[in-house]
Order: C-alpha cells, then structure tokens, then sequence
C-alpha cells in the first residue's frame, strides 16, 4: 500500500529518519565506553606481554615470577634492573590500609547520622557538604596532606611517642586518601541503609530499642551486603589514587610495613616514570604496562567481588 | 433491609467471653480526649476510650477513620512520624504515658505490638526471639534459650521451628513469621499487646490459629486489635469500638455492638451498608 492509499490518520507526514540518527548516536555513546576499555587492555598487554614487530615487551624482558616475587625495584637499564612488584605493592596495600582504616568508619558512621539520626533539614545540608568533598581535586588533598596533616597534627602528636615522622609519608598519604574516598563510602553506604523498609525500623522500635540498637542491631545488618560492596569499592578506588600520593607519599620504592617513611606506591611509580626523561622503549617505561596490568587486575577483581555480594546476600523484603 | 440478630455473629474464640460487662474490671489503658494531628489534619477527635485488662478489645471502622493512629499512640509510636503531634491524656496502668518525663523505651517494653506486615529481622528464629531480651542487657545464654522456648511455645510456634533455631526467620511461612513476631513481641514480658490488623495479609488456616492464640493470650495479657475483618472482631474481643471520621462513636460489650448498637452509624457499618 502507498502513502496516498492511507487514511489521513496513518499518513507519515514528517520524516521518522532521524529517529534512526538518533538510535546511532545513542548506541555509539554506549560503545564508546566498551571500545575504550578494549583499547586499554590492548595496550597494555601490547606493551607488557607480547609486542609486535623489532620491540620486545616488557615481560620478554623480565619473567611474570620475578616480577610479581622480586623484593627489589630498580628500574634501570642493564644488568643491574631490578623489577619486583613487591615494594611498590607494599606501599599501595598500606596506602589502601589506613584509607580503609579512616573511611570505614567515617563514612559508615556519616551514612548511619544521616539515614537515622539527623533531622531532614540537617540531611538537606549534610548530604550537599559532602559530596563537595568528593569534589575536590585530588591534587589539593595530596598537598593538604603534605603542608597541613605532616607538618602540623601527625608529626607534633607523634613526638609524643618519641617517634620521628619523614617529610614524605605513607601514613599520611592513607589519610588523606581516606578522607577522600570517605563521601563515596558514606553515600553508597546511605542508600542502601535508607533501602532497608522502614517496617524493620518500626518492628525494633516497638520491641523497647533505643536508636543506636536499631542501627546497629537492626539496620546495619540487614544492609551489610551493601555496606560491605561500598567499602570494597572505596578499597579499590584507594588503591587506584595517584596525586594524593605522588606529592604526600614520597618515591621510595622500598619493600617496607613502615607508615612513617616514604614509598612508592604503584600508582605513583606510573607517574614517576612516564614524566621522567627515559627512552619511549626503554624496560622502564615498559615496566609501566606491567604495573597497569597489576593495578587494572586488583581493582577489577575487587570490584566483581563486590557486585558479587552484592547479588548473593542482598536480603530480598517482600 | 438485614437485621442483626445474634444468630449472624459468629462463635468466638476458645476464651474469649463477649457478653461480659467489662466495666467492673480495673482499666488497662484509658484514653482522654485524646486529639491527634498529622501537620495541620486532625485525625483524631476528642477520643476517649478504656480497655479493661486482661482482655481484647476490638477497634473496627472504615479505612481512614483513625483506628491505626488511635492504637499507634497507645505505645507513642506515633512519635517516629515527623510533625506529628498529640493532645489529650492516655493512662496506662494509672500512669500518663504523654508525660514527657515517660522514657518511649521502656513504655514500648511494657507495651508490646505486633504489625500487619510481619517483620522478622533478616537473622535466625532464636535471634529474632532473643532481641528484645538481648536490647535490655539480657547476655545469659541459657536464660535467652528458657526465654524463646517459653515464648515460642506461647506463640504455638515452638513445635513447628525446636529443631531449626538457627535458621534464618525469613525460611518461615507467613503465618509462621507474624507468630514469631507475637513470640518476640511477648519476650519483652509486655502487659499490654497491641494488633494492627495482624492477620489481614494471612491465609484462612493462618488466619484461624492467630484468632485462637489471641484467645489464649488474653488470659494473662491485654490485648487491642485493629481488624478490617469484621468476623474476626467478632469472635476474637470482650469489647469493641467502632471509630468513624476520626471519632469513637461507641463502644460496648463485642456482643451488645454486634447485635443491638446505639448508634445508627454502628449499625450501618456492621451490616455492611457503608465501609
């Protein structure tokens, strides 16, 4: 049937094309994201595992056992390289440590005062304030750290002890990615609290409980699925900061528990050797790729980790 | 036009004596002029009422009409909703419990509720029993285990749940769920239960054996009932108030208001011309 059988009704007076246009345009913002990660992964291995052509990726250089067991990270050529993952993995797992030490309960203790203690208008204002915090450039809070949280409250409360503080630290680097990550704990952590129905909030009030026993023995609980998801992404979302702790952290790539000296976290190693001046296919700037690799495995499996908590002990209210 | 005669009303439950004057027994909870107020809407209009113990007492009316605010305030649950706000005196056991000086805490200890949705807490049956005990500083084992069997035996659950204590409360049917919370409810060792609709979301056999358990508590508890079912308020209450538009228009001996109310508008509502 042609358009001039049709009655007026049924007649297509505008063209529907750029509804295609639109579907395209659509699908391409939604591919975008796939086809970077694909580019990303690419990438590295290209660089780190096998390399075309004349140039020889880095672990043709440096075998996978050395590397992710070698407690020495020298990054120079010749036969006096040394690349084991250890000390820079050291320094991020205690950089990631006491972020968690700090943001756990900060933020869980923020989400909790939110969803069942303050007044609407206080949540009206709290909630604003602290996703400005999660505003600001890392780089403010890599100097915060560095001019304000060593000089000024860690290194005089810990003359107290007799303990002796570096100028670059990883202690402080953590607390300063701790306060960070700490919005993204207490927002993710909020909502999942605020999903928990009210009738199991009314249920324990009516059993004779005070407020904090209904948090802490009613609601955390029977959100902890969701809680434990957020910390995990904070955990993975500490262990991929970078500025906060190239400028607190120090460059010290020693194999070290020690949070009052400085070292190199694998982040800040990237940042190091990229900016720095050696050859575009020198090991070093190879073994960047390596640790890429590192870093994009740790965080990628935290976080199916936490999707998978996430599905397997969600408590299902009816 | 159907009349009532007592030939309509259903038999009660086992223990459960409808046309005993109430008005000699020693009142449990007596509530004055009580007005209530959601912000600016008043829901509640110069409500007075008094629930003699030991028994139940039944409040029917049409939705809306201030029967759930009315049981709410007895336990001063209306408090955890925002601008609300109450007038007027409710006594329990002599004291008025809208004192400020009243601490909610130990007021909901002593008046317990139970809800329409059942709401186990996602842990295990002996844990959602063991709550309110363990709330109030209880931390001895064996005194919590005495205490879930005693009240799961009271709840007539204890047979159906002795050999899986510990495992999780939301495994459990829905009639089984709104008994363990009667169950938890009586570990706080209440005097006085309040139902709000505790058997609307119930299957008739469910239905039918929270009705009977209603008969046995109120040997030794006061209990106050918000039903929709009108059958069911029948059989299960001593007395019953039927509240309209935010009002108490009257409240008698369940049998007298099944079978010969004063008010034009009781009738009306029992025999199902309006509501």
């Amino acid at each position: 049937m042609t358009q001039a059988n049709l009655p007026a009704w049924a007649r297509l007076r505008v063209s529907r094309r750029h509804e295609k246009f639109i579907q395209v345009l659509l699908f391409l913002c939604a591919a975008l994201s796939v086809l970077t990660t694909a580019a990303i992964i690419l990438v590295l291995l290209g660089n780190a595992v096998y390399a075309p052509g004349a140039k020889k990726a880095f672990f043709e250089h440096v075998s996978v056992w050395e590397f992710l067991t070698g407690t020495h990270w020298k990054p120079v050529e010749g036969e006096s390289g040394r690349f084991g993952i250890l000390p820079l993995l050291s320094g991020t797992v205690m950089v990631a440590v006491i972020a968690s030490l700090v943001s756990v309960p900060a933020g869980l203790g923020a989400a909790i005062y939110m969803s069942e203690y303050a007044a609407p208008a206080e949540r009206e204002f709290l909630k604003p304030v602290l996703e400005v915090l999660a505003g600001i450039p890392s780089v403010v809070y890599g100097f915060f750290a560095l001019k304000f949280i060593t000089p000024w409250i860690l290194k005089p409360a810990l003359s107290l002890f007799g303990l002796d503080l570096g100028t670059f630290n990883v202690l402080s680097a953590g607390i300063v990615v701790g306060i960070m990550v700490t919005p993204l704990i207490a927002s993710l952590s909020e909502d999942v609290i605020r999903s928990v129905p009210r009738s199991l909030r009314e249920a324990a009030y009516a059993l004779g409980s005070t407020r904090f026993d209904v948090s802490a023995r009613v609601v955390v609980p029977a959100a902890l699925s969701g809680i434990l998801a957020a910390f995990l992404l904070a955990f993975s979302r500490a262990i991929g900061e970078t500025m906060a702790v190239v400028i607190a952290g120090g460059q010290q790539p020693i194999a070290t528990l020690n949070p009052l000296r400085g070292a190199q976290t694998m982040t800040s190693f990237m940042v190091h050797a990229s900016t720095g001046d050696s050859a575009a296919d020198s090991i070093s700037r190879m073994s960047i790729y390596a640790i890429g690799i590192t870093l994009f495995v740790i965080t990628l499996t935290i976080n199916l980790i936490s999707g998978w908590i996430l599905r397997r002990y969600r408590e299902v209210y009816q | 036009m159907p009349t009532i005669t007592s030939g309509n009303v259903p038999p009660s439950v086992a223990g459960v004596d409808r046309e005993l004057d109430m008005s000699a027994h020693s009142a449990a909870i007596e509530a004055r002029r009580l007005n209530f107020f959601y912000g600016e809407h008043q829901v509640l209009f110069d409500v007075s009422l008094t629930v003699p113990e030991r028994s139940v007492t039944a409040l029917i009316g049409p939705s809306g009409c201030g029967k759930s605010t009315f049981l709410r305030t007895l336990n001063r649950m209306n408090d955890l909703i925002e601008g609300s706000r109450c007038q007027g005196e409710i006594l329990v056991e002599g004291q008025n419990i809208m004192d400020p000086a009243v601490d909610v805490v130990l007021l909901r200890k002593h008046v317990g509720m139970v809800f329409q949705k059942s709401t186990p807490f996602p842990k295990s049956i002996f844990d959602n029993v063991a709550y309110g005990p363990r709330v109030a500083g209880e931390k001895n084992r064996a005194v919590l285990a005495d205490l879930v069997e005693s009240c799961l035996k009271k709840a007539a659950l204890w047979e159906e749940v002795k050999d899986r204590l510990t495992t999780s409360a939301m495994s459990l049917s829905g009639g089984q769920q709104q008994r363990l919370c009667i169950a938890r409810t009586l570990a706080t060792n209440p005097r006085i239960i309040l139902m709000d609709e505790p058997a609307s979301a119930l299957d008739p056999a469910s239905t039918d054996r929270i009705e009977n358990l209603i008969g046995e508590l109120c040997a030794n508890y006061t209990i106050v009932i918000v039903t929709h079912n009108m059958q069911q308020a029948s059989r299960v209450s001593h007395q019953t108030a039927f509240f309209y538009k935010g009002q108490m228009v009257e409240t008698g001996p369940t049998m007298k208001i099944f079978t010969h109310p004063s008010e034009k508008q009781t009738e009306d509502y029992i025999t199902g011309r309006f509501g």
